[in-house]
């Protein structure tokens, strides 16, 4: 346990050492949120609400998705991917660590660094200048928490596993680049699911991938009934255990057949 | 005569080199297609919602978007200098360019062009016809030639912007993270400006002329008179603003000093 919770802090001290590069991170996060603000504002017009959410509401829920992205984002599929095509991976195998549970604590440094230094202030910057609603429940608060450490986890495990093809594809940067937009897309980061025409969101709900973003979003934004938010939670959990099994049998095979592309 | 052989020699070189890896290639395009596709769903499930966006329909909008990727796969093509600090200052490439008898400007272009970025305008095209037809859209016989000089103007602003910024890196030798964000503000010109404030607006029409890559001009198409002044002024404003970010670049290069090593 030890060695991974030093893997999370060495992670955290290299981000912090390149801090300034999060500023303009900052500035373009917003720059996007603001974007949308006035592409909701004209979308909604005179109308009070639609799909349930009301246009604050829906700022609100632009602005929290981009900042939780900040925080479950990460590149360690496009690390995998160099790791093995430099030919590193041979020696982190035979390290004394678990390689993916490494590569996730990594990216968990980074995360955790991004919360405090690019979530949080963001969120601030965000809250002063659109008009957003924060819960005022502290329940919501801890809730939000655990969605958003779900979320996280999705992420990561869809990372890891888009990493591991390089096993097998050996050139993958397409691959990882259309991953990247179609969470973007199927997680809820630029439209609720709510929104999506009904056979859509029939299709969605048999995918993991609005774990990621529509769930915190929601419960953040109070778009949720109680009820709701207990088979939201279950929902992302399921997905977490289930998620394991191809890694770990993808894993398996990928070690078998490790060809080291030169290094 | 002697730029223009310059400019085919580098294409046919990219193109061999290009076609050395054709899966990466065409993975390319692909990954550049899912991404317009991406922005089409969003339109598409936007207006499953409401009719209009500020008196706009969802075939003016869809059309909107189909002409901006026309000038931006032209600037994405041959104005590929968002890392120009990175890879020519900071590494000192920069000497090697000015001691050749072209425009500085010119070279890095040439050696930075990404002629796939180009099939945008093919996907601009098909989603514009798409929605004129459905729009039912009257063509006059000059509008093709207008067509083209607006889709330039707009490409050129769009260029003027990022060389403009990439010629900071000749004063400052911090690193540019500005570009990406360029990127990002470029998108706001992919729709309608009367749905921004008043700021937003002027910004995206004097500051960072943005607007006249996509709803400007396409309001020309679209037959909107009101825009119809902003529309005839995109190659105007287009040159004007490509002249002065040359002009930048000149100062910039007569103040550069290498990177020393």
């Amino acid at each position: 346990m030890g060695k991974y919770l030093a893997m999370i802090r060495m992670r955290f001290l290299m981000m912090l050492a390149y801090r300034t590069d999060y500023y303009t991170g900052i500035l373009i996060y917003s720059i996007n949120i603001g974007a949308y603000y006035f592409l909701w504002n004209a979308i909604y017009g005179e109308k009070s609400s639609i799909e349930g959410l009301s246009s604050m509401q829906m700022t609100t829920y632009v602005a929290v998705a981009w900042m939780a992205r900040a925080f479950y984002f990460n590149n360690i599929d496009r690390e995998i991917a160099t790791e093995i095509k430099d030919g590193k991976v041979a020696i982190e195998m035979i390290r004394p660590y678990n390689y993916l549970g490494m590569k996730t604590m990594q990216g968990l440094g980074e995360g955790i660094f991004r919360f405090f230094f690019f979530s949080i202030p963001g969120m601030l910057l965000v809250a002063l200048i659109f008009p957003i609603e924060l819960p005022k429940e502290p329940a919501t608060w801890s809730i939000f928490g655990v969605s958003l450490l779900f979320s996280f986890i999705i992420n990561t495990q869809i990372n890891l596993l888009t990493g591991i093809t390089t096993f097998f594809l050996y050139n993958n940067a397409g691959l990882i680049r259309a991953k990247r937009v179609i969470i973007d897309l199927f997680s809820g980061l630029l439209l609720p699911i709510s929104f999506y025409p009904m056979w859509a969101q029939e299709v969605m709900k048999y995918l993991p991938f609005q774990g990621i973003s529509y769930v915190p979003s929601m419960i953040f934004t109070n778009g949720y009934s109680s009820g709701e938010i207990g088979m939201a939670l279950l929902q992302q959990f399921i997905w977490v255990v289930i998620l394991i099994i191809p890694i770990q049998l993808l894993w398996i095979v990928a070690k078998k057949q490790l060809i080291i592309q030169g290094g | 005569m002697f730029y223009v052989s310059m400019f085919f020699q580098y294409v046919s070189q990219y193109m061999k080199t290009r076609l050395q890896y054709r899966a990466d290639f065409f993975m390319e395009i692909l990954s550049d297609l899912l991404n317009q596709v991406v922005n089409l769903v969003f339109i598409l499930v936007v207006f499953g919602h409401t009719q209009f966006l500020s008196g706009w329909s969802r075939e003016e909008i869809i059309f909107i978007y189909g002409f901006f990727l026309i000038p931006f796969a032209l600037f994405s093509a041959f104005f590929n200098i968002w890392d120009f600090n990175d890879r020519y200052i900071v590494k000192g490439e920069m000497d090697r360019i000015l001691t050749r008898p072209i425009h500085s400007l010119f070279q890095v272009i040439l050696e930075r062009i990404e002629l796939e970025s180009l099939f945008g305008v093919v996907t601009g095209l098909i989603i514009i016809v798409y929605s004129g037809v459905s729009l039912n859209l009257e063509l006059a016989w000059y509008d093709p030639i207008l067509f083209i000089l607006f889709s330039i103007g707009g490409a050129l602003a769009y260029a003027a912007i990022f060389i403009a910024i990439a010629s900071i890196g000749f004063w400052s030798d911090a690193k540019t993270s500005i570009m990406p964000m360029m990127y990002n503000i470029g998108n706001y010109g992919r729709y309608p400006v009367d749905i921004y404030n008043k700021v937003i607006r002027f910004v995206l029409t004097w500051v960072l002329p943005f607007a006249f890559v996509g709803v400007y001009p396409a309001s020309y198409f679209l037959r909107k008179e009101e825009w119809y002044a902003y529309a005839f002024a995109t190659p105007v404003v287009g040159v004007a603003f490509f002249m002065v970010s040359v002009v930048i670049w000149n100062q910039g290069v007569k103040r550069y000093r290498g990177a020393g090593n």
